[in-house]
């Protein structure tokens, strides 16, 4: 199997011989830093592209197709486009805080890629706590959008952050419970354990029904905490026109619409590498000749396209539901998707700890 | 910063929605008073398209005025002309031929459907589902492209004219209304898997935007947003004109009177239309399409009304004459401002979400309110 070992190994090994260890180091943020940059960027774009495509699709027309082959080129031109419009700061606005507020958000969505990894052997940060470290650092966006809501001084702004704030909130919670009957059958909070564990088989098809059900509810709790439709109350554009990013324009504008997508992002790499087994490709028990076969398909097309996949599924959501309530919103996850996901919390532990899964 | 929110010691807010917004499908402003996010008052405020309308039919002479009218309520522009020249042929006393009066008929039945599919699209956007607009917008299509033919208009068409209609029908125009009969009709299965029955939409429409009976009636509510709530007031049944009277089809009435009655009614309604088209379509008698009239029309002193039944309710057309050329006095009574009125009591008590999902049924157009 192709692995990005040896590439990132020979860079570190050339390095350390040429440099003394200080400046060693400070290269290698600085590669992993202009990496984690140019990806943001490129994946904003693509996922940009993509939205607008499916949306197309569902939507009985042919979506974006003018700029560029197959109008590939038009998320560029739209980027270009946000970068010279004038960025507005209105007057009653909080100057600081709304200037703070996207940095905020895109630094976060920046931060959660870290422990994810891309391919094998390939990833920024291997953290030991990588599961609580992904639920600590992907809370933080709530104040960026409670920040930049307040700070606009507008009332659309102040009421999609409350909502957005109210929403995220709830749904760290189901989130976090259906991440943790992972982490109960794996027995590791570190990711590339997780993805270690699913060499066998993926824990979707390896962990049974309260596997499946975990995986259903993370998925709607991913979809409420990237503020997506259905549950797009944050933005609600029938209701407050945009919702907490009302006022913003140009590139401030943009960074909290690249967020969104690396958010999308992000959930979606969750999901596939907890659920889905991440860049491990698909092994069924003890065929070794199957498993073999898929050994040959390169380790990071498994997790981009499982990734693309959950992706595909959010986007579909969007296109296809109509918005909750904000009270529906409260209710279903305070009085649904908590209880169900104690109760499947504790049924993964009773399998877990005598065995039963596969 | 508090205060410069507008925030009241009691927590109450006051927020401006429109006369730029995307919910109001027009140049509507609703001042509305919000506790968080429940509704305390909802205030129309009218007039940003006000063009005196009813002025300007005052110098326009009976055959001019009515082209002015497919301005109002530019949905059901059909149907605004046809209440125009019912009203003047009723102070002329014009017998309207056979084949003009079952043309305008069934211009107005696809008028109605194409309205409605506006509405069940813009209902759906504003509950925050997209894609359905664009499927509404598929099949209203096919009866733009109908329209644009006989009539050489698509959106206001200026088709009825005293005596009967302008021109008689394009030669494919029974064949194309009976392939969009069969479209439609598999369409409507499709919508209500897509909307209708989804547990979100369900969800968002029932038990919101109450409105009873007595209330309907007090407000001056009429439509669909008046049968919703089951009050029988179709005046093509009540007070048929042209050839309703000996069509068959049923008054859609339901009796919960929250958004999902009134959502249903219209679903239920293009479904009548379907059938008054399919009564009508094969069965267009031969003949003159418009009745001989004078060059210049008088009518003659007095006072004229005229009902007619449009998409969103009961639009009455009150024509004072002082025996000229021109009306002495023109009085629209649109469906779309009693409607609007009831919006307040509607929305009352419930979400800023549930308002935005009331307002949606009561399928406003702004200009028919202001005219």
């Amino acid at each position: 199997m192709f692995s990005f070992h040896g590439i990132t190994s020979s860079v570190q090994t050339w390095l350390n011989n040429t440099f003394n260890p200080t400046i060693t180091v400070m290269i290698e943020s600085v590669i992993v830093i202009l990496l984690a940059i140019a990806l943001f960027a490129a994946l904003g774009l693509v996922l940009v592209i993509m939205e607008r495509r499916v949306a197309a699709f569902m939507q009985i027309r042919l979506g974006p197709n003018r700029v560029g082959p197959w109008g590939l080129l038009q998320s560029t031109a739209d980027t270009l486009k946000l970068i010279m419009k004038e960025g507005l700061t209105p007057d009653g606005a909080d100057k600081f805080l709304f200037n703070l507020a996207p940095f905020i958000v895109m630094i976060v969505a920046m931060l959660i890629l870290a422990p994810i990894g891309f391919a094998k052997d390939f990833q920024i940060w291997d953290i030991n706590i990588g599961v609580l470290y992904l639920s600590a650092i992907s809370s933080i966006s709530v104040i960026g959008i409670l920040m930049a809501g307040w700070a606009s001084n507008n009332k659309y702004s102040l009421m999609g952050a409350m909502r957005s704030g109210a929403q995220i909130v709830s749904y760290e919670l189901s989130a976090g419970l259906s991440v943790l009957s992972i982490v109960v059958l794996t027995g590791s909070l570190k990711l590339s354990d997780i993805v270690a564990s699913q060499e066998n088989g993926w824990w979707i098809f390896k962990g049974h029904i309260p596997a499946i059900i975990a995986f259903v509810i993370f998925i709607i709790a991913a979809t409420a905490e990237t503020n997506r439709a259905p549950f797009d109350l944050a933005e609600a554009e029938s209701e407050l026109t945009a919702g907490f990013h009302t006022e913003y324009s140009g590139m401030k504008f943009a960074l909290f619409f690249l967020a969104e997508y690396i958010n999308i992002f992000i959930v979606c790499a969750i999901g596939a590498t907890l659920f889905f087994g991440g860049w491990m490709p698909f092994h069924v028990g003890s065929w070794e000749g199957f498993n073999h076969i898929m050994d040959y398909i390169p380790s990071s097309v498994w997790f981009f396209g499982k990734t693309f996949f959950l992706i595909f599924v959010i986007m579909w959501f969007r296109w296809t539901f109509p918005r909750l309530r904000i009270d529906q919103l409260l209710n279903l996850e305070w009085k649904y998707l908590l209880p169900i996901s104690m109760f499947n919390l504790l049924l993964m532990t009773i399998i877990a700890i005598m065995g039963w899964h596969f | 910063m508090v205060e410069e929110l507008g925030i009241t010691a009691e927590g109450d807010q006051v927020i401006n929605i429109g006369p730029q917004h995307p919910a109001t499908h027009g140049v509507l402003n609703l001042v509305v008073t919000l506790n968080g996010e429940t509704i305390k008052k909802v205030e129309p405020h009218l007039g940003f398209i006000h063009r005196s309308i009813e002025k300007m039919c005052e110098s326009l002479s009976y055959r001019q005025f009515i082209y002015v009218t497919s301005r109002m309520d530019y949905l059901s522009s059909h149907i605004n002309n046809h209440a125009c020249a019912l009203c003047v042929e009723k102070g002329l006393q014009i017998e309207v031929p056979q084949r003009g009066q079952v043309i305008r008929v069934l211009m107005d039945e696809l008028t109605r459907i194409a309205s409605h599919l506006l509405w069940w699209g813009a209902q759906a956007m504003d509950l925050g589902a997209f894609t359905p607009y664009f499927y509404a917008f598929r099949e209203r299509e096919t009866i733009t492209t109908i329209m644009e033919e006989t009539c050489g208009a698509r959106l206001t068409m200026n088709y009825m004219v005293p005596g009967g209609v302008m021109v008689d029908l394009h030669p494919s125009f029974q064949q194309k209304v009976k392939e969009f009969i069969t479209l439609i009709k598999s369409k409507i299965d499709e919508y209500d898997e897509l909307v209708t029955g989804n547990i979100i939409f369900q969800n968002r429409m029932k038990g919101v935007g109450y409105l009873t009976a007595a209330d309907a009636v007090s407000y001056g509510c009429t439509g669909p947003t008046a049968r919703g709530s089951g009050v029988h007031c179709d005046v093509r049944k009540i007070y048929p004109y042209e050839v309703y009277g000996k069509l068959h089809f049923d008054e859609v009435l339901e009796t919960e009177g929250d958004s999902f009655a009134r959502y249903l009614v219209r679903m239920k309604e293009i479904k009548q239309s379907i059938s008054i088209i399919d009564q009508l379509i094969d069965n267009i008698p031969d003949g003159d399409f418009q009745a001989k009239t004078k060059a210049v029309l008088k009518l003659p002193k007095g006072e004229f009304y005229q009902r007619v039944e449009t998409a969103r309710g009961e639009l009455g057309v009150y024509i004072v004459s002082e025996g000229g050329t021109t009306p002495y006095r023109i009085k629209f009574r649109s469906p779309g401002f009693s409607n609007l009125s009831a919006l307040d009591h509607m929305a009352k008590g419930g979400k800023l979400g549930d308002l935005v999902a009331t307002m949606g049924t009561l399928d406003l157009v702004i200009p028919d309110i202001d005219r």
